[in-house]
C-alpha cells in the first residue's frame, strides 16, 4: 500500500503532456522586467538606477528585511528604467527593466555543468549563501528559504522533506529536474540537511513518475540518510501539511508551521537552486518552467531567465493556439489566470498553462444542493460550503471560528462542486479579511 | 363533565395568578433601569436600522444620543437635520446642522469608453474579483461592474445600468448612509454635499496612473493634466497621484473645470443644458468671442447666486 494523506483530496486528470520533454534552454529575450517583490514578505530595495550596466547574477535589489529575498539580474545589459508594470496579479508592481546585451556573467559564478560534490559542513555559511542568492520556495509559494532553515527558538528540525510530488496536473518541471539533475539535486539535499543539522531526508514522489522514483532510488541506494518515498497519486499531496502527513504520519496542528512537528519541507527546484547557490556561486536567476496545454503545438520544459515575458515562452512552444481560452500561471488547480502575456516569469512561476476555450469556461453558479462533497474532499477538514456562505454574508467572526485561516486554497472544493459554486473565490476573500482582522488585533 | 371543566378552570386560574405574582416580584427584583428618553429618541428616529450613523441600529444610536452630552458627532443620515432637531428637542440639546449629502460613483468607464481586455468568469462579486486581480479592463482603479454596491443599498437608490455596466445613484432615494462606500473594493463611491437643485460637479475617475497609461485604458480617465486645478477660482481642486479631486465644500458649481477638462472626466449633473459651442453655425472668430462672453457672465451670475 502506497502512502498518502488521509483526509479528503481529489484526483483530477493528470495531463502531464510535457513529461518526456527534456529541459531546453530558452533563448535570451530582448528585454526583461524583474519585479522587486517576487516573494512572500517585504519587497526588495532596488540598488541600480537607469543607465547602469549589469551582468547576469549581479545583485540588483537588496532584501528588504528578514522575511524577504535578494533579487539578482538574470541577464547582462543596461537598466532601461525602474518603473511600475503589471505582474501576474494584473496590478502594476515596481520592477527593473533591463535591455539584454550579450550574456556576460558576474565574476565568481560557475556556469559550467561540472558537478561539484564536496562542501564545507557549516550550517551558518550555507544559510548565508542561500540568503545571499535570494532563494525562495520554487514550488510556487515563494517563501524565503533561509527563513525556513532557521527554526524559531525552542523548535528543532528532525527531518527534511523534499517535495517532488508535483500533484498539479499538467506541470512537469519538478519531474524533469528529478530526472535530469538528480546528482545536483542530491548535493542540494545534503546541503539543506547540513544547514538544518538533520540526519534524515525523505523525497516524496507521486507514483505517476515511476522513472523519477527509480532513478533517485538507484542514486540513493548507498545513502541511508536519504530515502525516496513513493506516494499514491492524490491532489493536493504537494501541500506542505499533506506531504508531512503522507510521509511521516504526523499532523501539523491548526495555525502552526511544519516545524512544530519537526519537519521542514522544500521543493526539488529549491534544492537544485541551493546546490547552484552554494557550490556554483550562482544566485537564483533562472528556473525550469513548463509550458503546456492540450492545444499547444510543442508542450515543453524550458530553463527560463527570471523576468522573461510569458509571450517568449508561448512563442517558443509554437505560438498561442487559436482556441486558447485562458492563460494560467501555475497549474490548473491553484494557478492564476493572467490578463496579459507581457507579464514576466518570476521565481514562483512553475508553469504556464494554456487552456482551450471550451475547457476554460466556468459554468454558471447554481444553488447548493447540500451534497457535502466539498466537505469530503477538503484536505484540511474544513466545511467549504459554510465558509463560502459566511464569507459572502461578511460574518467574519464565524469564519474565524470555523478555521478559515487553515484553508490552503487548493481548490478541491470548487473542483468537485456539482453546482459549480465558486467556493474558493469566496473563501479566499474571507481569508483575506479575517487575516487582516487578526493582524490588526495583534497590533 | 361540567365538573371537569370547572376544576380545570380553577386550577389554571390559580396557576396563572401564582405565576403572575412570582413574575411581579421577579420583575421588581431584576428591574433594569432604562432611561425613558431612549424610547422617545428612538421614536423620533426613522427606524431604518441601516447603520449609516455608525451604530448597530436605531436603538443603539438612540442610546448613544442619550449617553452623550453633545450631539455634534452624532447624525442620522436618513432622517437628516429635521430628525436630529427632534432628537435634540427630546434631549434638550442643540443639534448640529449638517449639509445633506449624496453618493456619487466616481467612474465613467462604460463599455464604450473603457474596452475590455480580458474576461472574468469567477464569483460575481466585486470584492472577490478585486482580491483576485486588477479587473477586466486596462484600468485597475475602475468599476468592476458586479454590483456589490447595489446589493449593499437598503434604500433601492443604486441600480446597475446594463448599457454602461456602471451603477447609477437615484438622488431622491439616496440618504447617504455610506453602505455602498464600504462595499466598493475600489473606493469609487464618495458621499458628496448635495448641491442646490441636486446639482453636482465631480471628477468621475479614480485612475492614479500617469496620463498616457490612463488615457490608453479609458477614454474618459483623469490624466492628471492639472488644467482644472489651474482654472478653479475657489481652490476647490487638489491634485494627488495624477488625479484631480473637487472638494464639494469649496466648489461653487461654476463649471469652469468641466469645460477645461480635455477628457471629459469632470461631470456636471442637474444643470440646464448649456449652449454647445460646436453646435453653433460657423461664424467669424470675433463673433464667436462675443457669443462666449455673455455665457460666461451668465455663469458668473449663477456663481454669485450660489454664493448667497
Amino acid at each position: 500500500m502506497l502512502k498518502t494523506f488521509k483526509l479528503g483530496g481529489v484526483h483530477p486528470a493528470e495531463n502531464k503532456l510535457s513529461a518526456d520533454k527534456a529541459i531546453e534552454k530558452l533563448a535570451l529575450p530582448k528585454s526583461v522586467f524583474i519585479p522587486v517583490a517576487q516573494h512572500i514578505g517585504a519587497p526588495a530595495q532596488a540598488l541600480v538606477k537607469k543607465g547602469d550596466q549589469v551582468k547576469a547574477g549581479q545583485l540588483i535589489a537588496q532584501s528588504g528585511g528578514f522575511v524577504s529575498a535578494n533579487i539578482h539580474s538574470s541577464v547582462s545589459g543596461t537598466v532601461k528604467k525602474i518603473d511600475l508594470s503589471p505582474d501576474s496579479s494584473g496590478y502594476p508592481k515596481q520592477g527593473i527593466f533591463i535591455d539584454v546585451e550579450g550574456d556576460e556573467w558576474a565574476e565568481g559564478i560557475d556556469t559550467s555543468d561540472k558537478l561539484v560534490e564536496k562542501f564545507e559542513a557549516d550550517s551558518k555559511k550555507i544559510i548565508d549563501k542561500i540568503n545571499a542568492a535570494g532563494i525562495v520556495g520554487l514550488g510556487g509559494a515563494t517563501f524565503p528559504t533561509h527563513v525556513k532553515l532557521m527554526p524559531p527558538q525552542g523548535m528543532t528540525a528532525e527531518m527534511l522533506l523534499i517535495n517532488g510530488v508535483e500533484c498539479e496536473p499538467y506541470l512537469t518541471s519538478d519531474h524533469r529536474v528529478m530526472l535530469e539533475k538528480a546528482p545536483e539535486l542530491l548535493v542540494g539535499i545534503r546541503l539543506l540537511m547540513c544547514a538544518l543539522e538533520v540526519k534524515k531526508a525523505y523525497i516524496g514522489i507521486e507514483n505517476n513518475k515511476p522513472d523519477a522514483i527509480a532513478h533517485l532510488q538507484k542514486l540513493t541506494a548507498s545513502d541511508a540518510s536519504i530515502e525516496v518515498v513513493p506516494l499514491k497519486v492524490k491532489y493536493p499531496q504537494g501541500g506542505e501539511k499533506q506531504l508531512i502527513k503522507a510521509v511521516t504520519g504526523r499532523e501539523v496542528p491548526s495555525g502552526a508551521l511544519p516545524i512544530a512537528v519537526g519537519a521542514v519541507v522544500n521543493n526539488v527546484g529549491t534544492a537544485l537552486a541551493v546546490y547552484e547557490a552554494v557550490q556554483k556561486n550562482k544566485p537564483l536567476v533562472e528556473r525550469v518552467v513548463t509550458i503546456t496545454g492540450k492545444s499547444v503545438a510543442k508542450p515543453s520544459n524550458f530553463l527560463v531567465r527570471i523576468g522573461t515575458p510569458v509571450q517568449e515562452l508561448i512563442d517558443a512552444a509554437g505560438g498561442l493556439p487559436e482556441d486558447a481560452g485562458k492563460i494560467i500561471s501555475g497549474g490548473p488547480m491553484m494557478g492564476k489566470a493572467i490578463a496579459s502575456t507581457t507579464v514576466p516569469v518570476t521565481k514562483g512561476t512553475s508553469g504556464i498553462l494554456i487552456m482551450q476555450d471550451k475547457e476554460a469556461k466556468r459554468e454558471q453558479m447554481k444553488t447548493c444542493i447540500r451534497c457535502t462533497r466539498c466537505v469530503t474532499v477538503c484536505p484540511m477538514g474544513l466545511e467549504p460550503y459554510y465558509l463560502m456562505t459566511v464569507s459572502d454574508k461578511k460574518l467574519w467572526e464565524k469564519a474565524e471560528e470555523q478555521h478559515i485561516m487553515d484553508c490552503i486554497e487548493c481548490g478541491s472544493c470548487s473542483y468537485t462542486c456539482p453546482a459549480d459554486r465558486p467556493l474558493l473565490d469566496y473563501i479566499r476573500l474571507g481569508k483575506g479579511k479575517v487575516g487582516s482582522i487578526i493582524r490588526s488585533r495583534k497590533n | 363533565m361540567s365538573d371537569t371543566i370547572i376544576y380545570t378552570m380553577i386550577a389554571l386560574s390559580a396557576i396563572g395568578i401564582l405565576a403572575a405574582v412570582i413574575l411581579y416580584f421577579v420583575a421588581q427584583k431584576f428591574k433594569v433601569y432604562e432611561d425613558p428618553r431612549i424610547d422617545e429618541v428612538e421614536n423620533a428616529l426613522p427606524g431604518a436600522n441601516c447603520g449609516g450613523c455608525g451604530y448597530a441600529g436605531c436603538r443603539a444610536f438612540a442610546e448613544a444620543c442619550v449617553k452623550e452630552n453633545d450631539l455634534s458627532d452624532l447624525f442620522c443620515p436618513v432622517g437628516g437635520n429635521d430628525c436630529m432637531g427632534d432628537v435634540a428637542g427630546v434631549l434638550g440639546l442643540e443639534a448640529v446642522q449638517q449639509d445633506p449629502r449624496v453618493a456619487v460613483v466616481r467612474c465613467n468607464g462604460s463599455c464604450e469608453h473603457r474596452p475590455k481586455t480580458n474576461q472574468y468568469d469567477g464569483a460575481s462579486s466585486c470584492a472577490a474579483a478585486a482580491s483576485l486581480y486588477s479587473g477586466d479592463t486596462g484600468c485597475q482603479f475602475g468599476c468592476l461592474s458586479h454590483g456589490d454596491c447595489v446589493a449593499a443599498c437598503d434604500f433601492d437608490a443604486l441600480h446597475m445600468n446594463p448599457e454602461t455596466g456602471l451603477p447609477e445613484v437615484v438622488d431622491d432615494k439616496c440618504i447617504a448612509c455610506g453602505a455602498c462606500v464600504e462595499a466598493c473594493p475600489k473606493t469609487l463611491i464618495e458621499l458628496r454635499k448635495r448641491g442646490p437643485k441636486d446639482r453636482k460637479i465631480f471628477v468621475s475617475c479614480r485612475n492614479e496612473d500617469k496620463g498616457g497609461v490612463a488615457k490608453k485604458s479609458c477614454a474618459v480617465a483623469c490624466i492628471g493634466c492639472s488644467k482644472c486645478f489651474k482654472v478653479c477660482p475657489f481652490d476647490a481642486i487638489t491634485m494627488n497621484n495624477n488625479l484631480a479631486f473637487i472638494d464639494s465644500d469649496k466648489c461653487k458649481l461654476c463649471r469652469k473645470c468641466v469645460v477645461e477638462c480635455p477628457t471629459n472626466a469632470i461631470i456636471e449633473v442637474g444643470f440646464p443644458p448649456r449652449k454647445i459651442k460646436t453646435d453653433l453655425p460657423p461664424k467669424p472668430a470675433v463673433k464667436k468671442e462675443a457669443v462666449v462672453k455673455p455665457e460666461s457672465t451668465a455663469s458668473e451670475e449663477k456663481k454669485t447666486e450660489n454664493l448667497d
